[in-house]
């Protein structure tokens, strides 16, 4: 039923390239609509920041209208734009002007669902896992991009090894040596905690 | 060679703990892992360190953005989109007024009699300096970028 679903999904999407491709704006804004969401959540796990998540989302969008002509209509739509979504936060990353200054008006990207429920009743609880919240983001961001990015895939967008690998084009035991090599650095930062 | 083997072995064991934490391991290798767990000490204390880290991961999600913000998202782009189209059109506009513009200027001053000589090369020299500039970029943008095979790969 869910394969169904998908094939539905992915032919509407053919069939929505195919008129982007032809100039129909209105058909790449339904595809816009469809992956605005996903495209939103890479950038933010990526970047770590709402503004640079909006902006670098909706450059990938740009970017992929303009490449439009070179998209074969018979992949599938997200991989692709997800290739740019990355690209362009890695860009974002080494520039490090840029990350100095995400750094200084760093924001929460992070909401801590288990404080959310508990906060109520134990405030002290809160303010620890508030605490445990920053120092989680603060390692995540100290990640290097590709193992921050597999970590990301797997923790907070729920994929499969098998979606991983196929979404960034490398084997499934690479997914794995990267996710391992991110969470034990994680465990190190988040030592004293654990 | 024995390195090489430790190596692997290793590595399969980072994978094993790796599918044994997302919970994306066959029945024989939960097996496999539970005795490696069981026979190595120091492992075991990692997996134990793994599984608390899940456990936090596991109560985070992704802070969401205000709903108004995908009301307004495609239009964002559909805006950016245009105002490319609009940014292009107009520089290609003033590249063809200034450079008309430079051209009669120049020609002007150069049939200007009155005018030294050195003003002249000056003006000639600037003018060519801004024409080799332009070209240079232009080149570099249209044809360096198109036909660099590598672009997209990440070094």
């Amino acid at each position: 039923m869910e394969r169904d679903r998908s094939a539905e999904i992915e032919v509407s999407d053919n069939l929505l390239v195919l008129k982007a491709q032809a100039g129909d704006r209105e058909a790449f804004g339904e595809l816009v609509k469809r992956y605005m969401r996903r495209a939103y959540y890479a950038a933010l796990g990526l970047t770590g920041s709402h503004e640079d998540a909006m902006d670098l989302s909706q450059e990938a969008f740009i970017r992929a209208y303009r490449a439009r002509a070179s998209l074969d209509p018979d992949r599938p739509f997200y991989p692709w734009l997800y290739q740019i979504v990355r690209r362009l936060c890695f860009n974002l990353a080494r520039d490090r002007r840029t990350r100095r200054r995400r750094l200084e008006e760093a924001t929460p990207w992070l909401r801590d669902q288990a404080g959310a429920r508990s906060s109520v009743s134990d405030p002290g609880c809160s303010a620890e896992r508030s605490e445990l919240r920053s120092r989680l983001e603060a390692a995540i961001d100290a990640l290097p991009e590709r193992e921050r990015e597999v970590l990301v895939l797997k923790e907070f967008e729920g994929l499969r090894y098998r979606e991983i690998a196929d979404l960034l084009g490398i084997p499934i035991g690479t997914v794995m040596s990267r996710l391992y090599t991110a969470r034990r650095n994680l465990a190190e930062h988040l030592g004293d905690v654990l | 060679m024995s390195q090489r083997k430790a190596a692997s072995g290793d590595e399969r064991i980072r994978r094993l703990l790796m599918s044994g934490l997302d919970g994306e391991m066959p029945a024989e290798e939960r097996e496999e892992l539970e005795r490696l767990l069981e026979s190595d000490p120091a492992l075991e204390d990692e997996w134990g360190r793994l599984l608390r880290l899940k456990e936090v991961t596991d109560t985070m999600v992704f802070k969401k953005p205000p709903d108004d913000v995908w009301d307004d998202y495609w239009a964002s782009v559909y805006i950016r989109l245009e105002r490319g189209i609009g940014w292009v059109l107009l520089s290609l506009g003033a590249i063809v007024l200034i450079s008309y513009g430079i051209w009669a200027s120049a020609q002007h001053l150069i049939s200007d009699v009155e005018m030294p000589l050195y003003l002249k090369v000056a003006v000639g020299a600037t003018i060519l300096g801004v024409v080799v500039l332009f070209v240079s970029v232009l080149r570099e943008r249209l044809f360096m970028g198109r036909f660099e095979r590598y672009k997209d790969i990440e070094r």
